[in-house]
């Protein structure tokens, strides 16, 4: 696809994100906007998915299960349901439920939203890929803060040990958490160190928010010869694209309000 | 002396049996595999064996990324890391997707013996019966352990089965009919209704042999699946009885004494239900014979309950 053809994309899914947190009057817009090109680049360009049950469909792992606006502006985009859809995010009886639920909501491959789990059941599917001997590929999104999680690491290090060079793990490094800077919090720095040591071939993206590089950085990084798993640590801003919002905390768990969410829209359709 | 089996040794062989009639069987260890005995499914499919290394919660996040393809995994190790260290990658990973994990954890309860509080679990059955979509089954001996875990790999979503490390008694023949879901009564009686899981099973048979002496006439049943729990059963069998007592080598906390006074009350039999468990403390070293002793984890510890429940008030 085009890279003008994907920022487009990207910004209809900007515009559903804060339309979906607007509308459930909650949610997680910070993460959700700062990871929206990594999203974009894999969902329609990178994955080959025929259909959400197809058994050879790569498959996609949310492992920062809060950004679930994301995933859910990513399906709808697909095609997987009808936008109107997306108005119902977090509220009674609604298939989007405040984090992913794989049972569900079509396409959503894994339930997520306990940080630290996703990665471990993205390593058991490229495990089962392997031992297949299947073609498809697995995909997961972990945040940096959630690298704060020790399972995160037992799960890669059982990615490397098992050569899963079928797994590919982005990190949506956007430097805040909650409570405030992920490296004042609990520094996890230096990432791209960490996962080379445990046997990711790793390529970091200085601007995780440009879709041209971080398109050229993962068709290359997927490219290689590799014999195990790979890693992409994406340096983002958190909310990107409303300035407000952007490397802000305070928006990482909070929905603006309608004043505020027409100002985002306005600002991202003109960005 | 009856057939001594342990109820981990009867887990490898049916998983090996198993494996071979159903090829989307794979298995998952955490170091331990020569104790939960899954090392003689590893002997016979090397392939289909992982070991997750000593890391409980990605064993079972793996487990479960296996099952979303497809695969119908075992996981096991002991217990108390089975169940406790893996908690919520059980309850989000696992059973809050419905996907088909069967958990078989070793060494549960006190006769884990030597190695002390640390590793004698006793919170278990309570914790896997607070997990929606869990099945729970505690099986009596081998034999029943063997049926059970041929059986669960025709259960859909999660299950949970309960093994332990000594030896312990046989009870059922091969023509014992488990069937998920439903509690086995092996004996009736008139006086007392004793519900029993596990290895106590065998102890409440014992005990209902010294009582039948004494002239109380007790029924035991086996409650080998806590969840889904047979109601009709345990109320069928406690009604008009003098009293109720359940056995488990679990915490009194959670496990199968509350499940059968929920039963109860809920219908509002006015039975008096007393637990042989123990008595919301951890577990100690010693042989395994010493601490069901200390904890009255016996037949002659259920003979006393039932003789105090016997005698007019």
């Amino acid at each position: 696809m085009e890279i003008n053809e994907l920022k487009e994309i990207a910004k209809q899914i900007r515009i559903d994100i804060i339309n979906e947190v607007t509308s459930a009057a909650s949610g997680h817009p910070g993460g959700s906007l700062s990871s929206v090109e990594i999203a974009t680049l894999l969902y329609f360009d990178i994955m080959n998915i025929p259909a959400p049950d197809d058994p050879d469909r790569d498959r996609f792992v949310l492992s920062k299960g809060h950004a679930s606006p994301l995933l859910y502006a990513c399906l709808c985009e697909k095609g997987l349901f009808p936008r109107e859809e997306l108005l119902t995010f977090r509220k009674l009886g609604s298939h989007l439920q405040g984090h992913p639920d794989m049972n569900k909501v079509p396409g959503v491959d894994m339930t997520t939203g306990s940080l630290g789990l996703g990665i471990g059941t993205a390593v058991g599917m490229a495990l089962a890929g392997k031992y297949d001997g299947k073609k498809y590929r697995v995909f997961a999104l972990l945040g940096d803060g959630e690298m704060q999680e020790g399972s995160v690491w037992e799960a890669l290090m059982a990615a490397a040990h098992y050569k899963l060079s079928n797994l590919t793990v982005f990190v949506d490094n956007n430097n805040l958490q909650i409570d405030g800077r992920v490296s004042d919090v609990m520094s996890i720095y230096p990432i791209e160190d960490k996962l080379r040591a445990f046997g990711f071939e790793t390529v970091v993206v200085e601007d995780g928010n440009d879709i041209g590089a971080l398109r050229s950085a993962v068709t290359d990084l997927l490219s290689r010869e590799c014999p195990g798993p790979r890693a992409v640590v994406a340096r983002t801003t958190k909310g990107k694209g409303v300035s407000f919002m952007e490397d802000q905390a305070a928006w990482h768990g909070t929905a603006p309000s309608r004043e505020q969410a027409e100002e985002a829209i306005k600002e991202i359709m003109e960005g | 002396m009856a057939e001594m089996k342990a109820t981990r040794d009867a887990y490898g062989e049916a998983l090996t049996e198993l494996g071979r009639i159903n090829d989307k069987v794979v298995v998952f260890d955490a170091d331990l595999s020569g104790s939960t005995k899954t090392s003689v499914f590893k002997k016979e499919f090397p392939q289909r064996h992982f070991n997750a290394g000593i890391a409980e919660n990605n064993m079972t996040n793996m487990a479960a990324g296996m099952a979303a393809c497809g695969k119908i995994p075992f996981i096991s190790t002991f217990a108390v890391f089975g169940t406790g260290r893996n908690y919520d990658a059980l309850r989000s990973s696992v059973c809050y997707p419905k996907l088909n994990v069967k958990c078989v954890m070793s060494h549960a309860g006190l006769t884990v013996g030597e190695d002390g509080a640390t590793h004698e679990m006793l919170e278990d059955v309570a914790l896997m019966n607070a997990l929606p979509n869990m099945t729970v089954i505690v099986p009596a001996d081998a034999t029943e352990t063997r049926k059970a875990v041929l059986a669960c790999a025709d259960i859909p979503g999660p299950v949970y089965i309960r093994v332990g490390r000594a030896k312990t008694e046989i009870i059922y023949g091969d023509d014992y009919d488990f069937v998920p879901g439903k509690a086995h009564v092996i004996r009736h009686g008139s006086d007392i209704a004793i519900f029993a899981m596990g290895i106590m099973v065998a102890k409440a048979l014992q005990a209902a042999d010294i009582l039948k002496q004494e002239g109380i006439d007790c029924s035991v049943v086996n409650v080998s699946t806590i969840k889904p729990l047979d109601r009709e059963a345990i109320l069928a069998e406690a009604e008009g009885k003098k009293g109720v007592i359940t056995c488990e080598e679990h915490s009194v906390m959670g496990g199968l004494n509350s499940v059968v006074c929920q039963t109860l009350s809920s219908a509002g039999l006015g039975v008096r239900c007393v637990p042989v468990a123990v008595m919301d403390v951890f577990g100690e070293s010693g042989t395994a014979d010493e601490l069901l002793e200390k904890h009255g984890l016996t037949a002659d510890g259920i003979a006393v309950k039932a003789r105090e429940l016997y005698k007019p008030h």
